[in-house]
Formats: C-alpha cells, structure tokens, sequence
C-alpha cells in the first residue's frame, strides 16, 4: 500500500524528523490563503501516487500568493500518468538549500533484512546513482529490530561531509528505522534529505509504502489509503479475497494460483492475444468465488471472451464447475467462455458441465488459443 | 534417492485440529508419509480423527513422538511464531504453508532458524514431495512420478502444471519444492540447488521462476560457478506491468528491476535453456535426459 508525500510527512513528524511547514490543500483559493501565512517562496506540490511528477510538471517553486494560485490553478487541471490531481501541498520554502542528500530504508531480500541506502548525491532518482555512480552509494544491512547505532553514525557524517550535522541526521536515520518497523514498511525513503542555510537538516520528499500482509495490525496506516487513487475493482477483489489486477487487453482471466495466473497471461501473449486481467480466485472452493470472479470480469466492456484455467490442488475442480453453473443462473454472462479444467476432481468438474452448452478444453494451450479465437470472433 | 525427504522422515502437523491441518493430515498419510503427532496450543491430549496424538506445544510432540520434521498450517498471525517454536525445538526441517505472513516477523524469523541450524521451507509455499515416498504440504500426489529430475518453483499451482506435464512426457521426479512466494523465504533456490548437485538420485534440476528481486539472477551465477547437472528453467510474469504485485507478495517489478527479461538473460549466460511455454520445457528436458 502507498501514501502520499504529506501523509509521509506527518509520520516523519510524529518520528522526530523534521519537515517544513506545509497545508494539505484542494483548491487553488486555499493554495492563495495557504501561499499568504507563509509569505515568501513555497512549493505546490500535486499529490499523486505516481513518480515522475516533478518532471510531468506536477511541482512548482513561486513567489507569493498570487503566483502561488496561478501554479495551483494549471496543476489542479492536470492529470498525471492517468489520475487526476485532487490535492495539492503547499509547502514553505524560505530557507535555501546547501546540499541533497538521499536517505533510505528497504526490505532487502537477499539478506533477510532491512537494508539502509544512503548517498551524498540526494534529489534525484537514486537508481540512476547506482546505476551510474554506485560509489556514491552507502549501504549498510541490518538483521533485526534494534537499530545500528555505531554503524549509523559512522555514516551520518558522510551525507553533508559536516561534523555540524552527524547528530540531526543520526536523529532522522533513527526516526526512519524506528517508522520502517513500527508501521510494516516495505519501504521508507527520505529525497532529499536537505541541510539548508539556517543549519537545520530537513526531509523535504519522502516516500512510504507499506507491507500489505501485515495491514491487519495497523489500523492507522489503513485510515490513511486514500481511495481516490486506488483502482476500485482491485480494492473490491481484495475485499472478495481475490487477487486481482488491471491490463490493457480483451481477455478475461480467471486462474487460481498466482503463477499459474501469471504463466496463463504469458501464454496469450505468445499465441498472439492479449490478457484483459491477472485474476487469482485463491485456494479456496467457496463457488461464491467464482460468481464475484465473473462479475468483475464482465465489468470490463474490453473482455471479449473469458478464459477459465484450473490446476486444481486444495481447489476442487468440481466446486469450480459448481461456481461456474451458479454464476450462470445468478448473472447475465453474455460473452464466450472457455474452461480448462485438470488436477483435484476434474473428471467430476466436466461432466458436471457435459450436460451444458459450456464446452472445456482438452489442455493450457488448447485453452488459450481457443480463447483467443473467441476473442477475435473467429469462433464462439 | 530424493533430497530433505523419504519415507522415514518423521513429521508433525502444527495446526493440526484446524480445517486445513486437519485435511491435508489425512492427505499427507494416504500418501505414505510418515505423520507422527500434531501440535495445537490447548489441545493436548486429545487424539485426532486419524488416531494422532496432539500436543500443546512443539517441545512435548518432539520429545513424545521423535519427529524430526514439522508442517506449519496456522494462521497468518501466528504462524511465524509457529515457525521459530518448531526451530527453537530442533526441528530439522520445517515447512510452512501459511500465507499472507507480515514480512517483518519472516526478518526475526528466518535468523532465528538459521540460527538453529534447521532447514525452512516458505512460507507461503506447496511445500516438498518427494514422489512415491512422502509428501509435506498441499500438492496433489497423483500428478507426480518417481523419477530422477528435481523441480524448484516460487508458484505453487504453476508447480502442479509443470510436474503434471513432466509426468505426462515420462519424466519422473526426485523432489519437487516449492520455495514460497513471499519477499523472504526460508530457502532460497540457491540454497537448495547445491543438495540436488549432491544427491545421487537426481541428474537435473527444473527451476520455475518469476518476476521480482533478483534470485534468479543471483542463482545463475551459482550455477555458473557451482552446478554440473544440467538445470532447465522457465520463468513466469513476462507480460506483468510494472509497480503492481501479482498475487505473490514477491511478484513484482519495481524500478525496473525484477523483470523477466534480466532473469532469462542471466539464466541464458549461464547455459541455463528458459523454456517459453510449459509444454516446451518438458519436451526439452525430456531430450536431454532421453526420457
């Protein structure tokens, strides 16, 4: 799960690192009164889930309050990778920055553990550092809960190469670690990580994103999904214990098993068709699955046919062909189907669909090639 | 001759009186495995439906019943300190089935258990079998063939599609492991690779992979360095987008890194053929071996 920039901020806050003075706004009236308390130069900042946005035109730096309005009024009318802007951040911008830092925290796979990336070169896109200058990247592992206090402040000079700051960098690292752990990050990042004219080290951007398995003990970081930005047939998946994505194609997927979800969206593409979804429907037999699974799939106008592929295992093949004949007298299914059904019970899952015009495919591949003939209008 | 399991292996269900324990216990013994006792926290003393004995905690089973194997089929909020009982308990090998397992308590967890030395499986995996001697976790058994090809995924569906082929073409199988489709896992495919190079029962290894991190990439590397017997691949989530998880908490491309491409490049460098369908891999696996 992500958040946007300000929300990032308030958690900073609440974990003893400092960020600039700054108003959630939705209007560029409010950007006007906002821009007049603070006075001087602000930032407007478009509050978006996507990256990229300074480079889409989504920031802007001004001058007073007038200026302010102007840069809120074109940025509140744009769209930004396909999503609205709805909210804009004004930010207070009186100091000047010296220098940019980068301070991250991320779960790191290989090592089991929680890994810091630090690098003196901040305010930009940091894979582009590592990519094209790694020794200006610092990391360092750590293993478990406690935070590397010696490690840490070893390192904490290095980021504005000044004695002056190793104890209010110190002080953010510890904020993020102890943020990362407390709130299930997956990542938590700092960009950049500034030290500005007045002395004072400062998170200027940041960036959150939240382990999703562990949403059920963190109640605050749920309060904070803003549901304008998440796509709301995902969400409702989720809520149906499906797992469910989003393409751009015209067949309707329905697979159970991630991989397998996967390995069918793969093979479409390779016999020339293209996949409208990544729909999961889990390991469960519950046929009120399959009924949810169709409803979503018919949802989207783009999906021409519907491929159904089951491996079964804990899933029973019969429960699926059970769901599959519910889900036709529950709802109106008025594109081609195509069925695959093997593993746990398949024998029983296609005789109990011999009796109806539904016909299943003798394997994976017959399936989606017939899929995609469907699709193409080339058979029903 | 298989790798971390045979018929002797003595395994304990955690979670056994739940609804999954409870079915894939009956399962697991109908397929031959040896299932010593089960473990449900204020459940001691009751026998189950198959005549097991249960137990309150993983040090009691362990020192009533011998076993040296556990099975973990307990809820997502309990399961990774089900996972640390069973290592903190001597267990040598511990297989977790549980999905949907806060990343962070698998950090804590997974040192804990290397810590004892044991050997984790998962979590959120199928978990192992070894075919026509036992099988620990949730695959169907009948897919599966006696044979002499190992098969490592993170997928577990996607497993039984590709044994099932493998079968279909008269490849039989060693031991098929399903690693876990989580961020962290007990064993990665570098840990288990070197055990497959070792046992004489196995002459090549399948290896099923999919977007996300960079393990394939790093495995290549290790066969590269490490591996003489042939390793055949096939790797899932060619056409997932960028940013968005595919099921898998593990599956997904961020920043460019993680894709598909990368992991056949660096599998194909290291003389690895990546197979582009199911139906390919097992015919190509079939000509090298002459199967």
């Amino acid at each position: 799960m992500k958040i946007h920039e300000y929300q990032a901020k308030e958690l900073f806050a609440e974990y003893g690192i400092q960020v600039p003075p700054h108003r959630l706004t939705t209007t560029a009236e409010d950007v006007f009164a906002a821009a007049s308390d603070f006075g001087g130069t602000v930032a407007i900042k478009a509050q978006v889930h996507v990256g990229g946005r300074g480079k889409a035109g989504g920031i802007k730096v001004v001058d007073g309050p007038e200026a302010a309005r102007a840069a809120a009024d074109r940025i509140l009318a744009m769209t930004i990778k396909d999503i609205p802007v709805r909210k804009v951040l004004v930010v207070e911008s009186h100091a000047e920055i010296m220098r940019e830092a980068y301070l991250g925290l991320i779960l790191d796979r290989s090592a089991k553990g929680v890994t810091f990336i630090c690098s003196a070169a901040g305010g930009v896109d940091i894979e582009e550092v590592a990519a094209n200058t790694p020794d200006q990247i610092i990391r360092f592992q750590t293993l478990s809960r406690d935070f590397p206090e010696a490690e840490a402040r070893a390192v904490a000079g290095k980021l504005f190469n000044d004695e002056a700051t190793i104890e209010p960098v110190l002080a953010a690292m510890r904020g993020l670690f102890e943020l990362f752990w407390d709130k299930d990050c997956s990542l938590a990042e700092i960009n950049p990580l500034v030290l500005n004219d007045r002395g004072e080290v400062v998170a200027l951007d940041g960036k959150i994103n939240f382990d999703d398995n562990a949403l059920f003990r963190q109640p605050e970081v749920v309060a904070l999904r803003d549901m304008d930005e998440e796509d709301r047939n995902e969400l409702e998946a989720k809520e149906k214990g499906l797992s469910f994505v989003q393409l751009d194609g015209d067949i309707g997927c329905m697979v159970n098993g991630a991989g397998l979800a996967m390995a069918t969206m793969d093979m479409i593409q390779l016999y020339g068709g293209t996949p409208a979804n990544f729909l999961d429907v889990g390991g469960s037999s519950n046929p009120d699955k399959v009924v949810h699974a169709f409803e979503l799939l018919l949802s989207n106008p783009k999906v021409k046919a519907i491929l159904i592929n089951i491996f079964g295992g804990i899933t029973r093949c019969d429960d699926i062909a059970r769901g599959i004949l519910e889900s036709y007298q529950r709802i109106e299914i008025n594109r081609p189907i195509v069925i695959r059904l093997s593993g746990t019970n398949a024998e029983e899952g296609r005789q109990l669909l011999a009796g109806t015009p539904l016909e299943t495919a003798d394997s994976f591949a017959a399936a989606v090639k017939q899929a995609i003939a469907c699709a193409k209008g080339e058979q029903k | 001759m298989s790798i971390l399991l045979d018929s002797s292996t003595r395994v304990l269900v955690q979670g056994i009186t739940g609804r999954d324990g409870a079915f894939h216990t009956r399962q697991m013994l109908d397929y031959g495995t040896t299932i010593v006792g089960g473990v449900t926290p204020g459940k001691g003393g009751q026998q189950t439906e198959t005549g097991l004995p249960v137990f309150d905690s993983v040090q009691e089973a362990v020192a009533a019943t011998g076993a040296t194997a556990s099975v973990i089929y307990v809820p997502a909020k309990f399961a990774a300190a089900a996972v640390k009982e069973a290592a903190l308990a001597k267990l040598a090998l511990i297989v977790c089935i549980t999905e949907g397992i806060p990343v962070l308590d698998m950090v804590e967890v997974y040192h804990t258990v290397a810590a004892q030395g044991a050997r984790l499986i998962g979590p959120n995996c199928p978990g192992i079998i070894s075919p026509g001697q036992a099988k620990i976790g949730i695959m169907p058994g009948a897919i599966h063939l006696p044979g002499r090809v190992g098969v490592i995924s993170r997928s577990g569906t996607l497993t039984y599609e590709i044994v099932h082929a493998l079968t279909q073409h008269g490849i039989g199988q060693s031991t098929c492991i399903g690693v876990g489709g989580d961020p962290i896992v007990g064993s990665s495919f570098r840990d288990l690779l070197p055990l497959y190079e070792a046992d004489p029962g196995t002459d090549a290894v399948v290896l099923v992979g999919e977007i996300g991190g960079d393990e394939e990439e790093q495995t290549a590397k290790l066969i590269a360095a490490q591996i003489s017997k042939p390793v055949f691949a096939y790797i899932v989530g060619q056409t997932a987008p960028e940013g968005k998880r595919m099921g898998h908490a593990g599956a997904i491309v961020s920043g460019g890194a993680g894709t598909a491409e990368s992991k056949i490049k660096a599998l194909n460098e290291a003389g690895v053929p990546v197979a582009g369908t199911i139906d390919e891999l097992a015919a190509t696996v079939q000509a090298n071996l002459g199967g």
